[in-house]
C-alpha cells in the first residue's frame, strides 16, 4: 500500500484498441479501464472477443492499433527486457489450467520463482508450499502431478502458480467453468478473499452468472467490437442496450439475479 | 503494496538492532527480501526477550510475511522470546493469513528413494508387462483384421486412402533423394576397390545386389519409421490426451477400426512400393558413379544387370517390406495408446516408438538373413 494518497491512474488503461485476425476485426476503437483493487469481469456473447482482449492485455497477442497501459507502462512496442520485468508483476490463470504436465504442482508454482528471482531453493520450496495452501489446497498436493488432480483442484493449483510472484494483477480466464456449484462458489470466495488480503486487482473472463453477482465490483460487457456497458452488476442488468438485455434476461439470468437479491 | 517498483538497494528488507530488540525496516517483498539472511548475520541481538518493531516495514507481501515468520522462528530457536509489535493493520492481517494457512497442513514426509534392487525389479516387471500388452495389442489388431475381412463393407476406405497419400506419396521425394545418395556412396566406396583389381564391371553386382536385397528395404523402412511411425504415435497420443480416443469408443467406433487398421494396411501397401522406388533410384545412383568414375556406361550396366540379378533377389528385398511396415505401424500405434497425461508423455512415447520400431526392423532383417541363408537363398 502506497503511503501517498493520490488518485491512482488506472492499473489497466486500454485506448482505441483494434485487434484483428486477417480481415476479421475483433475489436475496434475499444476503451477499457481497470482501477486498483477492483474485481472486474469481462462478459459478452460467444465470439465477442473477451479472451482476445485478455490476451492482448497480457501481451500474448499483438493489437493492430491502439494503446494499452499496464501498471502505467505502455505495452505496444515494449522492449523485451521491459516486457520480462512487467510479466513478473501479473499472473494468469488459463482456462484449462495449463499446468506443465511433467512437473509436480510444487514445481509448477516454483517455475516463475526460479525464473525471476535468485532466492535459495529451500525458500522457493517454502514459498511454493505457502501458495498452494493459500489457494486452498491440502498441503500434500505439492508433490502430486497435474494429472492426479480433479478439475477443481487443477484450477486451484493453477491459481497458486498465478500467485507465485505475489502479482499486483491477476487475470482469470473462465475460472469457474467446469466446476461443480460448490467448488465454483468456494473459488469465488477465494478470489475475493485473496483480493482483500493481498490487495490484488483481478480481471476475469466468465460466463458464470453467480460469479458475476457474488464476486465482481464492475462488469464490462463486450459487443459490437467494443465495451458497450461497464458498471456494477446491478446497474448493468438494468441497461437498455438490446445485447445486454438479451444476455441477462434469459431464465438463468433472472434466477441468478433473484438469488443475489435474496441475500 | 504490490505496485511498488523494485526497490533501490537502501530499501531492502532488514532488521536493525535496538535496545529492546530490533526494528524491521525496508520493503519486505519478493524483491526486498533477497539475501536477507546475510544481512541478519551481522545483527547483534540483545539476549533474552526481544521486542521486534514492525511499524517501519514499508511494504509486505506473502513472501515477505513468510520470511518474517522464518526470522522469528529462527530467533526463537536460538532461545529468545520474540514479540512482534506495531505492525500496520493490513500487514498484521496478511501475516495472520500466512501464519494460519501455513500451519493448516503438516509438511509431507519426504519420499524415500528406491534402492537399486527395487528399481531393477520394477523396471523388469514394467518391461515384461509392456511386452505382454504389446502382444495383446497385436492380437487385437489381428482379430479386428479378420473381422473386417469377413465384413469388408465396414472397412474405412477413406482413412486408408488418406494414409496411403501421407505415408506413401508424400514420402517419395525424401526417399528418392536419400536412396539416390546411398547408391552413390556404395558405388563410390566399392568402385575404388574394384578399380584396384581392374574388375570395374563387377560394380553392377555390387550395387544391384546390395541395394535390392538389403539396403533399399532397410533404408526405406528406417526413413518411414522416423517419418510416419512417429506421426502415428504423436497423433494417437494427442488424441488420447484430449480424450478423443474415449469419445470414439463412446460413439461406438472401435479406435482399432478407425485409427489402427487403415494405418497398418496403408503402410503395408505403401512400403513395398516405396522400396521398389528406392531400388530404382539407388541403382541409378550407382550407374551415375559407374559411368563417371569406372568407365562402365549406362548401356554396359543395363546389359549386365539381367544376367547377374535374379528375380529372387528383387522379390526377397521387396518381400521384407510388408513385415517392416507391419512392425512400424503396430509399434507406432501401440505407443500412441500408451500415452498417459500430457504433452510430456506424447514426446516420450514418440521417442520410444521410433527407437523400438527401428530396432525391431533391423532385428527382423537379421532374422531374415539367417533364415534365408538356412534355406540356401
Amino acid at each position: 500500500m502506497n503511503t501517498t494518497v493520490t488518485p491512482d491512474p488506472p492499473v489497466i488503461m486500454v485506448r482505441g484498441l483494434r485487434t484483428q485476425f486477417g480481415a476479421e476485426v475483433i475489436h475496434d476503437a475499444l476503451d477499457f479501464d481497470v482501477h486498483r483493487g477492483e474485481i472486474v469481469a469481462l462478459v459478452g456473447g460467444s465470439g465477442s472477443g473477451k479472451t482476445t482482449l485478455l490476451r492482448a492485455i497480457i501481451m500474448l497477442l499483438k493489437p493492430a492499433a491502439g494503446s494499452i497501459k499496464l501498471l502505467g507502462q505502455e505495452i505496444i512496442g515494449i522492449s523485451d527486457s521491459a516486457a520480462f520485468r512487467l510479466r513478473r508483476r501479473f499472473g494468469m490463470l488459463f482456462q484449462q489450467g495449463a499446468l506443465f504436465s511433467s512437473l509436480t504442482v510444487r514445481e509448477n508454482v516454483a517455475v516463475a520463482l526460479r525464473e525471476h528471482t535468485r532466492l535459495p531453493a529451500q525458500l522457493i520450496t517454502e514459498i511454493a508450499d505457502l501458495k498452494i495452501v493459500l489457494a486452498g489446497l491440502p498441503a500434500d498436493t505439492g508433490s502430486k502431478l497435474p494429472r492426479e488432480l480433479s478439475g477443481g483442484m487443477l484450477k486451484r493449483a493453477a491459481l497458486a502458480r498465478a500467485l507465485a510472484l505475489d502479482p499486483a494483477l491477476l487475470f482469470l480466464d473462465e475460472p469457474t467453468a467446469g466446476l461443480d456449484p460448490v467448488s465454483a462458489g468456494a473459488f469465488d470466495q477465494l478470489v475475493v478473499q485473496l483480493k482483500e488480503s493481498l490487495g490484488l486487482t483481478v480481471v476475469m473472463v466468465t460466463h458464470d452468472l453467480d460469479t458475476l453477482w457474488q464476486a465482481t465490483d464492475r462488469v464490462a460487457f463486450l459487443g459490437e467490437k467494443r465495451v458497450i456497458g461497464y458498471a456494477p452488476m446491478r446497474e448493468l442488468t438494468a441497461a437498455e442496450h438490446p445485447l445486454i438485455r438479451a444476455y441477462f434476461e434469459g431464465p438463468r439470468g433472472r434466477a441468478a439475479r433473484e438469488q443475489a437479491g435474496a441475500k | 503494496m504490490t505496485l511498488v517498483p523494485p526497490p533501490p538497494v537502501s530499501d531492502f528488507a532488514t532488521v536493525r538492532a535496538s535496545p529492546e530488540g530490533g526494528r524491521c525496516e525496508g520493503v519486505w517483498t519478493l524483491d526486498g527480501i533477497l539475501d536477507l539472511e546475510q544481512r541478519l548475520l551481522d545483527v547483534q541481538w540483545p539476549s533474552g526477550a526481544l521486542q521486534l518493531d514492525g511499524s517501519t516495514i514499508r511494504a509486505l507481501d506473502t513472501i515477505g510475511a513468510l520470511q518474517l515468520l522464518n526470522v522469528i522462528a529462527s530467533l526463537e530457536q536460538a532461545g529468545h522470546t520474540v514479540h512482534l509489535t506495531g505492525l500496520r493493520e493490513e500487514h498484521q492481517a496478511l501475516l495472520d493469513l500466512v501464519q494460519q494457512r501455513r500451519g493448516s497442513g503438516a509438511a509431507p514426509p519426504p519420499s524415500k528413494p528406491a534402492n537399486f534392487l527395487e528399481r531393477m525389479g520394477r523396471e523388469t516387471i514394467h518391461h515384461l508387462y509392456g511386452s505382454f500388452t504389446f502382444l495383446v495389442f497385436v492380437g487385437e489388431a489381428a482379430t479386428t483384421l479378420g473381422r473386417l475381412i469377413l465384413h469388408p463393407s465396414r472397412f474405412r476406405w477413406q482413412a486408408l486412402f488418406a494414409n496411403l497419400e501421407t505415408a506413401g506419396v508424400h514420402a517419395l521425394p525424401i526417399i528418392a533423394l536419400l536412396s539416390f545418395m546411398i547408391g552413390i556412396v556404395i558405388a563410390y566406396q566399392g568402385g575404388q576397390q574394384l578399380k584396384f583389381y581392374g574388375a570395374n564391371i563387377f560394380i553392377v553386382e555390387l550395387v544391384s545386389l546390395t541395394m535390392l536385397r538389403e539396403l533399399a528395404p532397410l533404408i526405406t523402412a528406417i526413413i518411414v519409421a522416423g517419418r510416419t511411425g512417429s506421426s502415428y504415435t504423436a497423433q494417437i497420443g494427442t488424441m488420447q490426451v484430449t480424450e478423443e480416443v474415449d469419445a470414439l469408443r463412446t460413439i461406438g467406433i472401435p479406435p482399432m477400426d478407425l485409427l489402427v487398421l487403415p494405418k497398418l494396411l496403408a503402410l503395408t501397401i505403401a512400403l513395398p512400393l516405396l522400396t521398389v522406388f528406392a531400388d530404382v533410384l539407388s541403382i541409378f545412383g550407382g550407374m551415375v558413379i559407374a559411368q563417371t568414375l569406372l568407365d562402365v556406361n549406362f548401356q554396359d550396366f543395363l546389359d549386365r544387370f539381367p544376367q547377374v540379378v535374379t528375380l529372387t533377389s528383387f522379390l526377397l528385398g521387396v518381400g521384407k517390406a510388408p513385415v517392416f511396415a507391419a512392425i512400424i505401424a503396430l509399434v507406432g500405434c501401440y505407443q500412441g495408446f500408451q500415452v498417459r497425461g500430457g504433452a510430456d508423455s506424447v514426446g516420450r512415447q514418440t521417442t520410444v516408438s521410433v527407437v523400438e520400431s527401428i530396432f525391431l526392423v533391423i532385428a527382423a532383417d537379421a532374422l531374415f538373413s539367417i533364415l534365408l541363408g538356412g534355406v540356401g537363398l
